[in-house]
């Protein structure tokens, strides 16, 4: 009951006229700043900080926290309208968000994204609320082994099951692999594969070049080619049945959302991770458990609800590190930690005892930007689904501007324009030649944190992988992992068998 | 460019919104003619990004400076990719860089980026961060003596949690090894911040921590700093003594200085120096110091030249005692 009295107390401030005009106002720039290419919430948060020094504290936070909730929310709208992820976060919306728009589902797609981003974000303040200090400890307990396996994890909901041609899947791996590997090495301090001595490789391929290559130039060359250059991108309807009907039709999305909610969050409050991993691990999670997994990247509402709902659930669950240890789960929180650090509050431990009004004023007002951010982007909708409506031949251009700035905004390089536009070329041919290019995206974001991890395991238990199922949290994922990576091979064997005896 | 923009759009509407038209403190004569690129050379979220931030925002709520300041990240290749690119703005007047120790150790360990950092425009040293040596609350470990033997006990399977490799905790980590004749061995983790938890978390059985890294755990009884590298001992530590005390002659710091491009013209050498020198002097910066146990005065010019020159002969001896160079 105690910790009711507190949230009632946080509402209170979350309420103040003054708090609550800047969550709203927070939560519009956000869905703006999340559906502008290459503009994530963490560079709005970054250009935004020095803003909040106008306001007390607590509004800073609040209005920040209100940008980054809203720009998950934002980024799936141009995942889903042009094929351009909005943001890192949005990313695995594309995979599904897109084909579902291409078959004339848009409004369906947005839907189905703004009502599992709001699941995400309730089931996540409701943890956030009432498990606050033992989800800490769980943070806390959390090191290089334990990290490594639940990358391991991840990759392997991504190969193990599935419909997708395994050998074209790994292969489309080990791409984003390498991918991963440019740059420089954490561990030695060396660098790595700089191609040409190019110094725009020193600071690695941004992952979201890469996407927005694949996702946004392959996408253009696609339509090009398909369409001939004359159709409508799709034929968007939008009535108010048919937003009600999208509401009804939610329910089929339910278990993906759920599911999607509690694992963004737990991938969330691991230091190190944050949305981006959480939304592409949910969609890998999603399709493992789905019935029919072939249907996902087809255009399957599922695809949207897990990623969806796992972003906003780990931009919640990111701020538990940042808030009980001081250290950031995700880019965004690094940037709100060194807000809180010019306010003069120290995050730790001790901010929830000296600081009460302040926590709670923040995890109140994450409930009304939760609110707020589904009723403005719902009225958005029909506004989102007009600009399909445009002829391809207005819409390519723009798409392809959107492209060249998100291409250059994450490190404001030319050098990496370019590399986004070969991206785009080669992932064309690959689409060609049917070969998967979501696990190449997740392979890049993965890739480092799971390369880091399994050296800095292998350096504390010098050179024994027995670090990894010496621990238990550890060895569980291991085991999971493992079987998920051994049951393709046994279907393989199964079916040759079963093929012998009959023939 | 688009950042620039809509950075403009929201620092007018912040004006608009607070009504906030008091009359400017812009220093006389040079005056940046077009926002100024602000460069930090490491990771956003890390001890420089967040002091950068704040040098930011001091700039801003007081108005020093008539363009904004743009913060711009470059962390690649422990600092390269900044210093590469603030040599190739060679006589910009428009681009500064927030430093730390890299600044001196990745010239020295990749001698083909041809960076000379005497070459740069000394504008400001902010301030110096101080090191100490930390365990977990819950260890018997109480002195540096205890420290000693627990390692020796433990054999090569004491881990020393840092960031980096080649880096100050790694000079202060090697600095142990070598004083006390132990073989600890060092893992290296993304940030300061990360390297914390390692030791709150009961990963890591040592750190090298800066205090503004470990205070949350410190003030929460999870964490204890058994002596500083410092000349003095620390006000906000008072009961770990300096290894100067403790007969080893090692004080280390952490510089956070500001240079500005090669060849930057006098002019506006003067005006940064002069907006840098009311930063340190705000009640903000002075502040964030004490609570952050920082240490150093202001330094520019000639003297910031001397300094850098003392400290790059330092970190070469001791990169050589660590076999990163030869």
């Amino acid at each position: 009951m105690d910790i009711l009295a507190l949230l009632a107390d946080g509402f209170w401030v979350a309420l103040q006229p003054q708090n609550l005009l800047l969550v709203v106002l927070g939560v519009t720039v956000g869905l703006f700043i999340g559906a502008m290419p290459g503009l994530g919430s963490v560079n709005g948060v970054a250009i935004l900080l020095p803003m909040t020094f106008l306001v007390p504290p607590t509004g800073a936070i609040i209005f920040l926290g209100a940008i980054y909730y809203g720009a998950m929310y934002g980024g799936a709208i141009s995942s889903i309208m042009l094929g351009i992820p909005g943001a890192s976060t949005a990313v695995a919306t594309t995979f599904d968000g897109r084909p579902m728009a291409l078959q004339g589902n848009a409004d369906r797609a947005l839907v189905t994204a703004a009502i599992a981003s709001f699941i995400g974000g309730t089931i996540s303040v409701l943890l956030f609320t009432f498990f606050a200090p033992p989800l800490a400890n769980v943070a806390l307990a959390f090191s290089s082994p334990e990290e490594f396996s639940l990358m391991l994890l991840a990759f392997a909901t991504f190969i193990g099951l599935g419909g997708d041609d395994i050998p074209k899947t790994l292969f489309s791996i080990c791409i984003g692999l390498v991918m991963s590997s440019v740059g420089l090495d954490l561990i030695s301090g060396q660098p790595r594969m700089i191609f040409f001595g190019l110094p725009g490789f020193f600071h690695g391929i941004h992952f979201l070049v890469l996407a927005i290559g694949i996702y946004g130039i392959g996408e253009i060359l696609w339509t090009v080619e398909s369409s001939k250059g004359g159709m409508k991108l799709s034929q968007a309807t939008l009535t108010l049945r048919r937003i009600i009907q999208g509401i009804k039709t939610t329910k089929e999305t339910f278990k993906a959302t759920v599911m999607g909610s509690f694992l963004g969050y737990f991938v969330g409050i691991l230091p190190a991770a944050g949305a981006t991993p959480g939304s592409l691990m949910a969609y890998g999670v999603a399709k493992s458990l789905s019935k029919n997994p072939e249907t996902f990247g087809k255009g399957n509402p599922n695809g949207v609800a897990a990623p969806e709902a796992a972003n906003n659930a780990a931009s919640t669950g990111s701020m538990l590190p940042m808030l009980t240890l001081g250290i950031p789960g995700s880019p965004t929180t690094a940037i709100l930690l060194g807000g809180m650090v010019i306010w003069g509050l120290e995050p730790g431990p001790m901010l929830f005892v000296e600081h009460k009004s302040f926590v709670w004023g923040l995890i109140a007002s994450l409930y009304v930007a939760n609110l707020f951010a589904l009723l403005i982007n719902v009225a958005f909708i029909p506004a989102f689904v007009w600009v399909l409506k445009l002829p391809f031949t207005i819409l390519a251009p723009i798409i392809f501007i959107l492209c060249i700035v998100g291409g250059y905004a994450p490190t404001q390089d030319m050098h990496d324009v370019w590399l986004m536009l070969i991206f785009g070329v080669v992932a064309y041919l690959m689409r060609k030649l049917d070969y998967p290019m979501a696990p190449a995206v997740l392979a890049i974001v993965l890739g480092p944190l799971a390369e880091t991890s399994l050296r800095q395991s292998l350096l504390i238990s010098d050179g024994s992988f027995s670090v990894f199922f010496d621990r238990p949290i550890a060895c569980v994922f291991m085991i999971i992992a493992i079987a998920l990576f051994a049951l393709p091979v046994l279907n393989l064997i199964k079916k040759r068998l079963m093929h012998k005896t009959h023939g | 460019m688009r950042i620039t923009r809509i950075y403009w759009l929201f620092s007018a509407m912040s004006l608009v919104f607070t009504g906030a038209f008091t009359s400017t403190a812009y220093a006389e004569g040079w005056q940046p003619k077009k926002p100024v690129e602000f460069v930090i050379m490491a990771g956003k979220g890390g001890g420089a990004d967040k002091m950068a931030r704040l040098m930011q925002t001091i700039i801003e709520k007081h108005q020093l400076s008539s363009k904004p300041f743009i913060p711009v990240n470059k962390p690649g290749g422990s600092g390269a990719e900044s210093l590469i690119y603030l040599k190739q703005k060679k006589g910009n007047d428009h681009v500064i860089m927030v430093t730390l120790n890299s600044f001196y150790t990745t010239p020295l360990r990749q001698p083909d980026l041809d960076v000379d950092i005497s070459t740069f425009t000394p504008i400001g040293r902010m301030a110096e961060d101080t090191f100490l040596l930390w365990v977990h609350a819950d260890t018997p470990i109480k002195s540096v003596d205890d420290f000693v033997k627990a390692v020796k006990a433990k054999g090569g399977d004491w881990i020393m949690a840092g960031t980096g490799k080649g880096q100050e905790d790694e000079l202060l980590t090697n600095f142990l090894n070598i004083a006390y004749d132990l073989n600890m061995k060092y893992v290296p983790y993304k940030g300061g911040g990360r390297v914390a938890k390692e030791l709150a978390g009961k990963h890591a059985d040592s750190t090298v921590n800066n205090p503004s890294e470990q205070l949350g755990f410190y003030e929460a009884g999870n964490t204890r700093p058994l002596a500083a590298f410092t000349p003095q001992r620390l006000d906000l530590f008072k009961d770990a003594p300096t290894f100067k005390e403790l007969g080893k002659n090692f004080v280390y710091f952490m510089q956070r200085s500001v240079v500005g491009a090669p060849g930057m013209s006098k002019e506006a050498e003067a005006y940064y120096r002069d907006v840098f020198a009311r930063v340190y002097a705000s009640e903000e910066w002075q502040q964030y110091m004490k609570k952050k146990s920082l240490q150093g005065g202001f330094l520019t010019g000639d003297k910031l030249k001397t300094y850098w020159a003392g400290e790059k002969a330092n970190h070469k001896i001791m990169l050589k005692d660590i076999g990163e160079i030869k």
